[in-house]
Protein backbone atom coordinates (compact mmCIF):
# COMPACT_ATOMS: atom_id res chain seq x y z
CA UNK A 1 0.00 0.00 0.00
CA UNK A 2 1.43 3.44 -1.25
CA UNK A 3 1.81 5.74 1.55
CA UNK A 4 -0.89 8.38 0.88
CA UNK A 5 -3.91 5.95 1.07
CA UNK A 6 -2.90 5.82 4.48
CA UNK A 7 -4.26 8.62 4.73
CA UNK A 8 -8.09 8.04 4.41
CA UNK A 9 -8.36 8.07 8.37
CA UNK A 10 -6.78 11.51 9.26
CA UNK A 11 -8.75 13.58 5.90
CA UNK A 12 -12.00 11.75 7.02
CA UNK A 13 -11.48 13.38 10.49
CA UNK A 14 -10.21 16.54 9.20
CA UNK A 15 -6.48 16.15 10.71
CA UNK A 16 -4.23 17.28 7.61
CA UNK A 17 -2.87 20.07 7.15
CA UNK A 18 -3.54 22.31 4.31
CA UNK A 19 -1.39 21.17 1.47
CA UNK A 20 -1.92 17.28 2.50
CA UNK A 21 -5.15 18.28 1.95
CA UNK A 22 -4.90 19.25 -1.00
CA UNK A 23 -2.48 16.75 -1.90
CA UNK A 24 -4.77 13.52 -0.94
CA UNK A 25 -7.95 15.47 -2.50
CA UNK A 26 -6.11 15.59 -5.64
CA UNK A 27 -5.42 11.78 -5.09
CA UNK A 28 -8.65 11.21 -4.37
CA UNK A 29 -10.15 12.07 -7.32
CA UNK A 30 -8.07 8.67 -9.26
CA UNK A 31 -8.16 6.52 -6.35
CA UNK A 32 -11.61 4.90 -5.93
CA UNK A 33 -10.94 3.10 -3.34
CA UNK A 34 -9.52 5.41 -0.95
CA UNK A 35 -13.41 7.41 -2.36
CA UNK A 36 -14.67 4.10 -0.89
CA UNK A 37 -12.36 3.99 2.41
CA UNK A 38 -12.81 7.99 2.92
CA UNK A 39 -16.48 7.80 2.66
CA UNK A 40 -16.84 5.31 5.58
CA UNK A 41 -14.80 6.55 7.61
CA UNK A 42 -16.30 9.79 7.60
CA UNK A 43 -19.99 8.38 8.23
CA UNK A 44 -18.12 6.27 11.05
CA UNK A 45 -16.88 9.44 12.49
CA UNK A 46 -19.76 11.10 12.61
CA UNK A 47 -21.36 8.61 14.66
CA UNK A 48 -19.09 9.33 17.37
CA UNK A 49 -21.32 12.78 17.76
CA UNK A 50 -23.96 10.87 19.28
CA UNK A 51 -21.84 10.94 22.23
CA UNK A 52 -21.09 15.11 22.43
CA UNK A 53 -24.86 16.50 21.57
CA UNK A 54 -25.46 19.51 23.43
CA UNK A 55 -28.56 21.47 22.49
CA UNK A 56 -27.40 25.26 21.20
CA UNK A 57 -29.65 28.01 22.41
CA UNK A 58 -32.98 28.62 21.20
CA UNK A 59 -31.97 32.09 19.92
CA UNK A 60 -29.55 30.46 17.33
CA UNK A 61 -32.11 28.43 16.11
CA UNK A 62 -34.02 31.52 15.48
CA UNK A 63 -31.34 33.22 14.03
CA UNK A 64 -30.65 30.52 11.30
CA UNK A 65 -34.50 30.80 10.35
CA UNK A 66 -34.34 34.29 9.80
CA UNK A 67 -30.82 33.92 7.90
CA UNK A 68 -32.03 31.27 5.58
CA UNK A 69 -35.29 33.21 4.43
CA UNK A 70 -32.63 35.80 3.08
CA UNK A 71 -30.22 33.65 1.40
CA UNK A 72 -30.88 31.46 -1.99
CA UNK A 73 -30.15 27.14 -2.11
CA UNK A 74 -27.79 26.79 -5.10
CA UNK A 75 -29.09 24.99 -7.98
CA UNK A 76 -27.40 21.19 -7.95
CA UNK A 77 -24.10 20.95 -9.65
CA UNK A 78 -24.16 18.88 -12.94
CA UNK A 79 -23.63 14.89 -11.91
CA UNK A 80 -20.40 13.89 -12.50
CA UNK A 81 -20.14 10.38 -13.63
CA UNK A 82 -18.44 8.23 -11.10
CA UNK A 83 -18.28 5.40 -12.99
CA UNK A 84 -17.07 2.20 -11.51
CA UNK A 85 -16.21 0.47 -14.97
CA UNK A 86 -12.89 -1.01 -13.20
CA UNK A 87 -11.14 -0.40 -17.14
CA UNK A 88 -11.34 2.96 -16.64
CA UNK A 89 -10.31 3.68 -12.69
CA UNK A 90 -6.76 3.60 -13.45
CA UNK A 91 -5.22 6.96 -13.91
CA UNK A 92 -7.96 9.26 -15.56
CA UNK A 93 -8.62 12.36 -13.19
CA UNK A 94 -12.51 12.63 -12.99
CA UNK A 95 -12.97 15.43 -10.75
CA UNK A 96 -12.53 19.09 -10.80
CA UNK A 97 -9.41 19.56 -12.14
CA UNK A 98 -8.09 20.83 -15.42
CA UNK A 99 -4.01 22.14 -16.41
CA UNK A 100 -4.51 25.51 -17.73
CA UNK A 101 -1.69 27.69 -18.58
CA UNK A 102 -0.99 30.40 -17.18
CA UNK A 103 -2.42 33.46 -19.01
CA UNK A 104 -1.15 36.84 -19.40
CA UNK A 105 -3.90 39.49 -17.55
CA UNK A 106 -3.94 41.07 -21.28
CA UNK A 107 -5.82 38.12 -23.09
CA UNK A 108 -7.53 37.98 -20.14
CA UNK A 109 -9.05 41.76 -20.20
CA UNK A 110 -9.62 41.09 -23.75
CA UNK A 111 -11.65 38.17 -23.88
CA UNK A 112 -13.81 39.81 -20.53
CA UNK A 113 -14.46 42.23 -22.90
CA UNK A 114 -16.18 40.14 -25.65
CA UNK A 115 -17.75 38.12 -22.91
CA UNK A 116 -18.93 41.75 -21.67
CA UNK A 117 -20.30 42.49 -25.25
CA UNK A 118 -21.83 39.52 -25.21
CA UNK A 119 -24.46 39.66 -22.41
CA UNK A 120 -25.07 43.29 -23.64
CA UNK A 121 -27.25 45.33 -22.05
CA UNK A 122 -28.48 43.11 -19.84
CA UNK A 123 -31.19 44.09 -16.75
CA UNK A 124 -29.75 45.44 -13.59
CA UNK A 125 -31.73 44.03 -10.96
CA UNK A 126 -31.41 44.72 -7.56
CA UNK A 127 -30.69 42.96 -5.14
CA UNK A 128 -30.13 42.46 -1.16
CA UNK A 129 -27.15 40.81 -1.64
CA UNK A 130 -25.75 42.08 1.29
CA UNK A 131 -27.72 39.38 3.15
CA UNK A 132 -26.04 36.57 1.12
CA UNK A 133 -23.03 38.00 1.79
CA UNK A 134 -23.30 38.43 5.70
CA UNK A 135 -23.24 34.69 6.39
CA UNK A 136 -19.56 34.83 5.03
CA UNK A 137 -18.32 37.97 6.20
CA UNK A 138 -16.40 36.37 9.19
CA UNK A 139 -14.19 34.66 7.04
CA UNK A 140 -13.98 37.07 4.18
CA UNK A 141 -13.35 39.70 6.89
CA UNK A 142 -10.64 37.80 7.91
CA UNK A 143 -8.80 37.71 4.60
CA UNK A 144 -9.34 41.05 3.96
CA UNK A 145 -8.07 42.06 7.25
CA UNK A 146 -4.90 39.93 7.06
CA UNK A 147 -1.70 41.31 7.45
CA UNK A 148 -0.30 38.88 4.88
CA UNK A 149 -2.94 39.80 2.55
CA UNK A 150 -1.75 40.06 -1.15
CA UNK A 151 -4.04 41.23 -4.25
CA UNK A 152 -4.46 41.44 -7.73
CA UNK A 153 -7.10 44.26 -9.00
CA UNK A 154 -8.23 43.73 -12.65
CA UNK A 155 -10.22 46.49 -14.46
CA UNK A 156 -12.73 45.83 -17.28
CA UNK A 157 -13.03 48.03 -20.64
CA UNK A 158 -17.00 48.10 -19.47
CA UNK A 159 -15.73 50.04 -16.15
CA UNK A 160 -16.44 46.54 -14.02
CA UNK A 161 -13.51 45.31 -11.30
CA UNK A 162 -12.49 42.84 -9.37
CA UNK A 163 -10.31 42.86 -6.53
CA UNK A 164 -8.90 39.31 -5.53
CA UNK A 165 -7.02 38.88 -2.14
CA UNK A 166 -5.48 35.71 -1.06
CA UNK A 167 -4.15 35.13 2.47
CA UNK A 168 -1.88 32.33 2.58
CA UNK A 169 -1.98 32.61 6.37
CA UNK A 170 -5.91 32.13 6.43
CA UNK A 171 -5.66 29.72 3.50
CA UNK A 172 -8.62 31.50 1.34
CA UNK A 173 -8.94 33.66 -1.11
CA UNK A 174 -11.91 36.72 -1.27
CA UNK A 175 -13.20 38.33 -4.75
CA UNK A 176 -14.44 42.20 -4.58
CA UNK A 177 -16.29 42.87 -7.44
CA UNK A 178 -17.36 46.30 -8.45
CA UNK A 179 -20.03 47.13 -11.29
CA UNK A 180 -19.91 43.24 -12.63
CA UNK A 181 -22.48 42.92 -15.30
CA UNK A 182 -24.89 39.26 -15.24
CA UNK A 183 -23.73 36.71 -16.12
CA UNK A 184 -25.64 35.59 -19.69
CA UNK A 185 -28.62 34.10 -19.51
CA UNK A 186 -28.34 30.29 -18.85
CA UNK A 187 -25.01 30.93 -17.22
CA UNK A 188 -23.26 31.04 -13.93
CA UNK A 189 -19.49 32.88 -13.15
CA UNK A 190 -17.77 30.15 -11.91
CA UNK A 191 -14.40 30.63 -9.28
CA UNK A 192 -11.31 28.87 -9.69
CA UNK A 193 -8.09 28.61 -8.10
CA UNK A 194 -4.81 27.50 -9.45
CA UNK A 195 -2.62 24.89 -7.97
CA UNK A 196 0.82 24.95 -7.83
CA UNK A 197 1.18 22.50 -10.97
CA UNK A 198 -1.63 24.56 -13.10
CA UNK A 199 -5.04 22.11 -12.37
CA UNK A 200 -7.31 24.73 -12.30
CA UNK A 201 -9.94 23.65 -8.84
CA UNK A 202 -13.48 24.61 -8.60
CA UNK A 203 -13.62 27.67 -5.95
CA UNK A 204 -17.60 28.10 -5.96
CA UNK A 205 -19.75 30.13 -8.28
CA UNK A 206 -20.06 33.76 -7.76
CA UNK A 207 -23.38 35.09 -7.61
CA UNK A 208 -24.99 37.60 -10.01
CA UNK A 209 -24.38 40.73 -8.37
CA UNK A 210 -22.53 43.78 -9.25
CA UNK A 211 -20.91 45.06 -6.00
CA UNK A 212 -20.37 41.82 -3.75
CA UNK A 213 -17.53 39.93 -1.96
CA UNK A 214 -17.40 36.38 -2.23
CA UNK A 215 -15.48 33.73 -0.21
CA UNK A 216 -13.63 31.33 -2.41
CA UNK A 217 -14.35 28.02 -1.41
CA UNK A 218 -11.61 25.59 -0.69
CA UNK A 219 -7.67 26.03 0.32
CA UNK A 220 -6.05 29.15 -1.38
CA UNK A 221 -2.82 29.27 0.45
CA UNK A 222 -0.86 27.65 -1.81
CA UNK A 223 -2.68 29.13 -4.93
CA UNK A 224 -0.56 30.46 -7.71
CA UNK A 225 -3.82 32.35 -9.02
CA UNK A 226 -7.56 32.46 -9.26
CA UNK A 227 -9.88 32.82 -12.21
CA UNK A 228 -13.35 33.32 -13.58
CA UNK A 229 -15.01 31.09 -16.32
CA UNK A 230 -18.35 31.77 -17.78
CA UNK A 231 -20.12 28.03 -17.16
CA UNK A 232 -23.55 26.80 -17.66
CA UNK A 233 -26.02 26.99 -14.93
CA UNK A 234 -24.85 25.37 -11.82
CA UNK A 235 -20.98 25.72 -12.29
CA UNK A 236 -19.17 22.59 -14.45
CA UNK A 237 -16.41 19.93 -12.57
CA UNK A 238 -13.91 21.66 -14.53
CA UNK A 239 -13.65 25.03 -16.86
CA UNK A 240 -15.22 24.43 -19.92
CA UNK A 241 -14.36 27.98 -21.53
CA UNK A 242 -11.44 30.25 -21.31
CA UNK A 243 -11.43 32.06 -17.99
CA UNK A 244 -12.84 35.88 -18.64
CA UNK A 245 -10.09 36.92 -16.01
CA UNK A 246 -7.28 35.13 -13.81
CA UNK A 247 -5.72 36.54 -11.30
CA UNK A 248 -2.01 35.98 -11.33
CA UNK A 249 -0.99 35.45 -7.47
CA UNK A 250 2.51 34.61 -8.33
CA UNK A 251 3.17 38.10 -9.12
CA UNK A 252 0.46 39.55 -6.22
CA UNK A 253 2.02 41.73 -3.83
CA UNK B 1 -34.16 22.62 20.45
CA UNK B 2 -34.72 19.09 22.13
CA UNK B 3 -31.52 17.60 23.15
CA UNK B 4 -33.36 14.38 22.90
CA UNK B 5 -34.70 14.91 19.80
CA UNK B 6 -34.01 10.92 18.30
CA UNK B 7 -31.77 11.31 15.23
CA UNK B 8 -32.62 8.69 13.51
CA UNK B 9 -29.24 8.80 11.49
CA UNK B 10 -26.96 6.38 13.76
CA UNK B 11 -28.65 3.08 12.71
CA UNK B 12 -26.01 3.12 8.93
CA UNK B 13 -28.25 3.98 6.81
CA UNK B 14 -28.21 1.80 3.44
CA UNK B 15 -26.62 3.62 0.82
CA UNK B 16 -28.24 6.61 -0.04
CA UNK B 17 -31.49 5.06 0.96
CA UNK B 18 -35.16 6.43 0.60
CA UNK B 19 -34.86 5.62 4.16
CA UNK B 20 -32.28 8.61 5.24
CA UNK B 21 -35.19 10.99 6.64
CA UNK B 22 -32.70 13.61 6.76
CA UNK B 23 -31.74 13.35 3.45
CA UNK B 24 -35.47 13.90 2.41
CA UNK B 25 -35.50 17.31 5.02
CA UNK B 26 -32.28 17.92 2.75
CA UNK B 27 -33.79 17.33 -0.63
CA UNK B 28 -36.80 19.84 0.36
CA UNK B 29 -34.38 22.52 1.95
CA UNK B 30 -32.74 22.43 -1.31
CA UNK B 31 -35.89 23.51 -3.18
CA UNK B 32 -36.31 26.33 -0.67
CA UNK B 33 -38.54 24.57 1.66
CA UNK B 34 -37.74 26.44 5.11
CA UNK B 35 -40.51 24.48 7.10
CA UNK B 36 -38.15 21.37 6.10
CA UNK B 37 -35.28 22.98 6.90
CA UNK B 38 -36.39 23.92 10.26
CA UNK B 39 -37.28 20.24 10.90
CA UNK B 40 -33.42 19.29 9.97
CA UNK B 41 -32.22 21.68 12.77
CA UNK B 42 -34.06 20.52 14.94
CA UNK B 43 -33.05 16.76 14.44
CA UNK B 44 -29.51 17.19 13.96
CA UNK B 45 -28.49 20.62 15.87
CA UNK B 46 -27.85 19.23 19.05
CA UNK B 47 -24.99 17.08 17.66
CA UNK B 48 -23.77 19.65 15.01
CA UNK B 49 -23.43 22.18 18.02
CA UNK B 50 -21.81 19.56 20.35
CA UNK B 51 -19.43 18.67 18.27
CA UNK B 52 -18.38 22.25 16.72
CA UNK B 53 -18.08 22.97 20.88
CA UNK B 54 -15.80 20.24 21.30
CA UNK B 55 -13.60 22.03 18.82
CA UNK B 56 -13.77 25.13 19.53
CA UNK B 57 -14.27 25.06 23.28
CA UNK B 58 -15.22 28.51 23.07
CA UNK B 59 -18.83 28.96 23.64
CA UNK B 60 -19.85 32.61 21.67
CA UNK B 61 -17.34 31.07 18.83
CA UNK B 62 -18.75 28.00 18.92
CA UNK B 63 -22.44 29.61 18.29
CA UNK B 64 -21.07 31.62 15.15
CA UNK B 65 -19.79 28.47 13.52
CA UNK B 66 -23.17 26.59 14.01
CA UNK B 67 -24.67 29.04 12.47
CA UNK B 68 -22.28 28.89 9.77
CA UNK B 69 -22.50 26.03 9.15
CA UNK B 70 -26.56 25.47 8.78
CA UNK B 71 -26.33 28.58 6.42
CA UNK B 72 -23.87 26.50 4.47
CA UNK B 73 -26.03 23.66 4.53
CA UNK B 74 -28.99 25.40 3.35
CA UNK B 75 -26.95 27.33 0.49
CA UNK B 76 -25.47 23.93 -0.65
CA UNK B 77 -28.10 21.20 0.41
CA UNK B 78 -28.38 20.10 -3.32
CA UNK B 79 -25.16 19.80 -3.45
CA UNK B 80 -25.54 16.40 -1.22
CA UNK B 81 -24.41 13.27 -2.56
CA UNK B 82 -26.79 10.57 -1.27
CA UNK B 83 -24.16 8.16 -3.14
CA UNK B 84 -21.20 9.15 -1.13
CA UNK B 85 -22.89 8.94 2.37
CA UNK B 86 -25.52 9.71 4.59
CA UNK B 87 -27.26 12.88 5.39
CA UNK B 88 -25.89 13.05 8.87
CA UNK B 89 -22.50 12.62 7.75
CA UNK B 90 -22.47 15.24 5.38
CA UNK B 91 -23.55 17.55 8.06
CA UNK B 92 -21.31 16.95 10.47
CA UNK B 93 -18.58 17.01 7.88
CA UNK B 94 -19.74 20.54 7.13
CA UNK B 95 -19.83 21.91 10.50
CA UNK B 96 -16.11 19.71 11.47
CA UNK B 97 -14.85 21.52 8.66
CA UNK B 98 -15.93 24.77 10.20
CA UNK B 99 -14.56 24.29 13.25
CA UNK B 100 -11.71 23.11 12.58
CA UNK B 101 -10.89 26.02 10.33
CA UNK B 102 -11.89 28.62 13.05
CA UNK B 103 -9.20 26.89 15.77
CA UNK B 104 -6.68 26.31 13.18
CA UNK B 105 -6.40 30.06 12.67
CA UNK B 106 -6.94 30.91 15.58
CA UNK B 107 -4.00 28.68 16.31
CA UNK B 108 -1.62 30.21 13.64
CA UNK B 109 -2.71 33.62 14.88
CA UNK B 110 -1.27 32.76 18.25
CA UNK B 111 1.00 29.81 17.58
CA UNK B 112 0.69 27.64 20.02
CA UNK B 113 3.99 25.65 21.23
CA UNK B 114 4.53 22.17 22.12
CA UNK B 115 4.77 23.38 25.61
CA UNK B 116 0.82 24.67 24.98
CA UNK B 117 -0.40 21.55 23.07
CA UNK B 118 0.55 19.62 26.07
CA UNK B 119 -1.47 21.11 28.70
CA UNK B 120 -4.30 21.39 26.55
CA UNK B 121 -3.78 17.18 26.10
CA UNK B 122 -4.13 17.60 29.89
CA UNK B 123 -7.62 19.10 29.65
CA UNK B 124 -8.34 17.28 26.36
CA UNK B 125 -11.36 15.75 25.62
CA UNK B 126 -12.00 12.37 27.14
CA UNK B 127 -15.40 11.15 25.76
CA UNK B 128 -15.39 8.00 27.35
CA UNK B 129 -15.51 9.10 30.67
CA UNK B 130 -18.43 10.88 30.44
CA UNK B 131 -21.34 9.61 32.07
CA UNK B 132 -24.99 10.72 31.42
CA UNK B 133 -25.17 9.42 28.05
CA UNK B 134 -29.02 8.11 27.16
CA UNK B 135 -29.96 6.36 24.44
CA UNK B 136 -29.32 3.06 22.72
CA UNK B 137 -27.77 4.45 20.37
CA UNK B 138 -25.09 6.40 22.15
CA UNK B 139 -24.71 3.17 24.30
CA UNK B 140 -23.98 1.50 20.81
CA UNK B 141 -21.32 4.42 19.98
CA UNK B 142 -19.89 4.02 23.44
CA UNK B 143 -19.49 0.46 23.11
CA UNK B 144 -17.64 0.90 19.65
CA UNK B 145 -15.50 3.59 20.61
CA UNK B 146 -14.63 1.09 24.08
CA UNK B 147 -13.64 -1.81 21.14
CA UNK B 148 -10.93 0.33 20.00
CA UNK B 149 -7.49 0.15 21.61
CA UNK B 150 -6.14 2.66 24.23
CA UNK B 151 -4.23 4.63 22.02
CA UNK B 152 -6.53 4.63 18.50
CA UNK B 153 -8.82 5.63 20.67
CA UNK B 154 -6.95 8.36 21.97
CA UNK B 155 -5.53 9.32 18.34
CA UNK B 156 -8.96 9.87 17.14
CA UNK B 157 -10.08 12.02 19.84
CA UNK B 158 -7.65 14.08 19.87
CA UNK B 159 -7.99 14.43 16.25
CA UNK B 160 -11.69 14.67 16.00
CA UNK B 161 -12.97 16.38 19.13
CA UNK B 162 -9.39 17.98 19.53
CA UNK B 163 -9.05 19.46 16.17
CA UNK B 164 -5.74 18.41 16.17
CA UNK B 165 -3.74 17.55 12.62
CA UNK B 166 -2.34 13.55 12.78
CA UNK B 167 1.32 15.55 12.74
CA UNK B 168 -0.04 17.58 15.94
CA UNK B 169 -1.38 14.48 17.15
CA UNK B 170 2.12 12.76 17.06
CA UNK B 171 3.78 15.30 18.92
CA UNK B 172 1.35 15.13 21.22
CA UNK B 173 1.65 11.03 22.08
CA UNK B 174 5.88 11.75 21.81
CA UNK B 175 4.99 9.43 18.65
CA UNK B 176 7.19 9.45 15.30
CA UNK B 177 4.82 11.44 12.32
CA UNK B 178 3.36 9.11 10.28
CA UNK B 179 2.41 6.64 13.40
CA UNK B 180 -0.86 9.09 14.84
CA UNK B 181 -2.25 8.84 11.08
CA UNK B 182 -2.16 5.26 10.90
CA UNK B 183 -3.92 5.02 14.56
CA UNK B 184 -6.42 7.20 13.83
CA UNK B 185 -7.21 5.29 10.46
CA UNK B 186 -7.13 1.93 12.04
CA UNK B 187 -8.97 3.10 14.74
CA UNK B 188 -11.92 4.11 12.52
CA UNK B 189 -12.21 1.22 10.35
CA UNK B 190 -12.66 -0.58 13.67
CA UNK B 191 -15.21 1.59 14.33
CA UNK B 192 -17.14 1.28 10.95
CA UNK B 193 -16.83 -2.08 11.34
CA UNK B 194 -17.78 -3.07 15.22
CA UNK B 195 -20.57 -0.77 13.86
CA UNK B 196 -21.45 -1.63 10.73
CA UNK B 197 -21.16 1.40 8.48
CA UNK B 198 -20.89 0.91 4.84
CA UNK B 199 -20.85 -2.77 3.94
Amino acid sequence: MNDIHALTGAYAVDALDAAERLAFEEHLATCADCRTEVSELTEAAGLLTELVAVAPAPRLRSAVLAEIDRVRPLPPLPSITTTSVASTERDEPEENVLPLRRRPVRAALVAAAAAAALIGGGLAITQPWQDEASQQLSAADRVLAAADAEEVTLDFPDGASARLVRSAREGRAVLVTHAMPAAPRGRDYQLWLQTPDGKMVDAGLMPDRADQTVLLTGDASRATGAGITVEPDGGSPQPTTEPIAFFDLSEAG
Amino acid sequence: MNPTHPVPSGESPPEGAAGDPIAALLRRSARGDQAAFADLYDATAARLHGLVLRVVRDPAQADEVTQEAYLEIWRTAARFDSGRGSALAWLMTIGHRRAVDRVRSAQAATRRDNEYLRDEREAGPDVTAEAALSGLEARRVRTALEALTAVQREAIELAYFGGYTHTEVAALLDLPVGTAKTRIRDGLIRLRDTMGVGQ
